[in-house]
């Protein structure tokens, strides 16, 4: 009996760790590849390794985001903010957010969600998620319009609005409180 | 029972979804779209298949009483790789699909297959048998999704043919019972008739 169990363990255990070594380095890649599109998807290009030269920097509610700094001839040109809220219909929402040095909204690209196919999976096109860029929160109020802000929820998924423009407020203070904007 | 009807008795005769109906918690939570419910259907037949062809050639050297572990230890083993093959290749997939890749380790129609059938069984039958019930899972599955992503999103593999939403709720999970209800009973049908 424990014979057996032993061996089968044991090649479990082999076929495994040789899986992972192949597969180790290709999901490494595609995490990193994703991570530097959605960077250069909200910011303008850039010449730096805006990866290398992350810093994080604290939000004031107790943890801190990561900051990718996008730079031209050692100029800053933008800010990619990786943020996120828990306050997604189905909890928990990344999104990486572009700053240009002024504050303004460059663009928006979802990194994880898990809202509900159909409804608020559109926070992830255009149609929503573009009505941010150019905007400066200084002067958009990040708020749907039900509660007396200025962006246009998502139909029938107000949490999933709600829970977006939650994400972005939090990058645009964190910004502001680490004086960057 | 030939060989050409262990394949084939999983797409119809004792198909797991339609027939069966076991396997229901990722066929109802996975069917959103046609290529979710594919792809998550490819990832069981994967699993089912190759723990069916292990699990047929160790069978006879393990004690009748850790049989229950053992198949567990090997069908985990074949998810865990699953789960990071999809990780490195079709990580888009994978995302979408999320918990539920995991979760194909305690969907009963893989250990039922290990324990009612590839257990008891040589190589060769286990293999098709484990082939014919992962395809007819995901032909159930695929015909699933793409009712939902039809009458949900107006779409079909993606590609709408309709402008803006379709009738949300074939989207949400009590679109998913309805719609699972009505392809059984369309099936019970078929079947009786």
């Amino acid at each position: 009996m424990i014979m057996s169990l032993t061996f089968i363990a044991l090649g479990a255990s082999a076929a495994l760790g040789f899986v992972y070594e192949i597969t180790k380095r290709p999901i490494e890649l595609t995490k990193l590849n994703k991570k530097l599109e959605a960077i250069k998807a909200v910011v303008p290009s850039f010449d730096n390794n805006p990866d290398q030269e992350m810093f994080k920097l604290p939000t004031g509610e107790g943890d801190s985001l990561e900051v990718f700094p996008a730079k031209i001839n050692n100029e800053i040109i933008g800010y990619a903010v990786r943020t996120s809220t828990q306050k997604g219909f189905s909890g928990y929402i990344g999104i990486m957010v572009g700053f240009s040095p002024d504050g303004t909204i460059i663009n928006t690209n979802v990194l994880e969600q898990k809202e509900t196919p159909g409804l608020g999976t559109k926070m992830t096109e255009p149609s929503f998620k573009d009505q941010f860029n150019g905007k400066n929160p200084d002067n958009f109020k990040l708020r749907v319009k039900k509660d007396g802000g200025e962006v246009d929820a998502i139909t029938a998924a107000t949490i999933t609005s709600r829970a977006f423009c939650d994400a972005l407020e939090r990058a645009y203070n964190t910004l502001k409180k680490g004086g960057l904007i | 029972m030939s060989l050409a009807k262990q394949f084939t008795k999983g797409f119809f005769r004792e198909n797991p979804i339609l027939v069966l109906l076991i396997g229901m918690c990722p066929t109802l939570a996975t069917t959103t779209s046609a290529i979710n419910g594919l792809g998550m259907g490819i990832a069981t037949t994967f699993v089912l298949t190759s723990s069916n062809v292990v699990i047929s050639l160790l069978a006879k050297y393990i004690p009748d009483k850790v049989r229950i572990p053992s198949f567990i230890v090997v069908i985990a083993s074949f998810v865990t790789i699953v789960d990071l093959v999809m990780q490195a290749y079709v990580p888009g997939l994978y995302e979408t699909l999320g918990i539920f890749i995991p979760l194909i380790v305690v969907n009963c129609i893989v250990l039922a297959r290990a324990e009612a059938f590839a257990s008891k069984n040589k190589l060769l039958p286990s293999f098709l048998d484990g082939l014919g019930m992962g395809l007819g899972f995901t032909m159930a599955l695929g015909i699933l999704g793409t009712i939902r992503e039809i009458l949900g999103s107006g779409s079909v593999f993606g590609y709408k043919f309709i402008k803006g939403d379709g009738i949300l709720v074939f989207i949400l999970a009590p679109g998913a019972f309805i719609a699972l209800g009505y392809l059984i009973a369309f099936i019970n049908k078929v079947r009786k008739a």
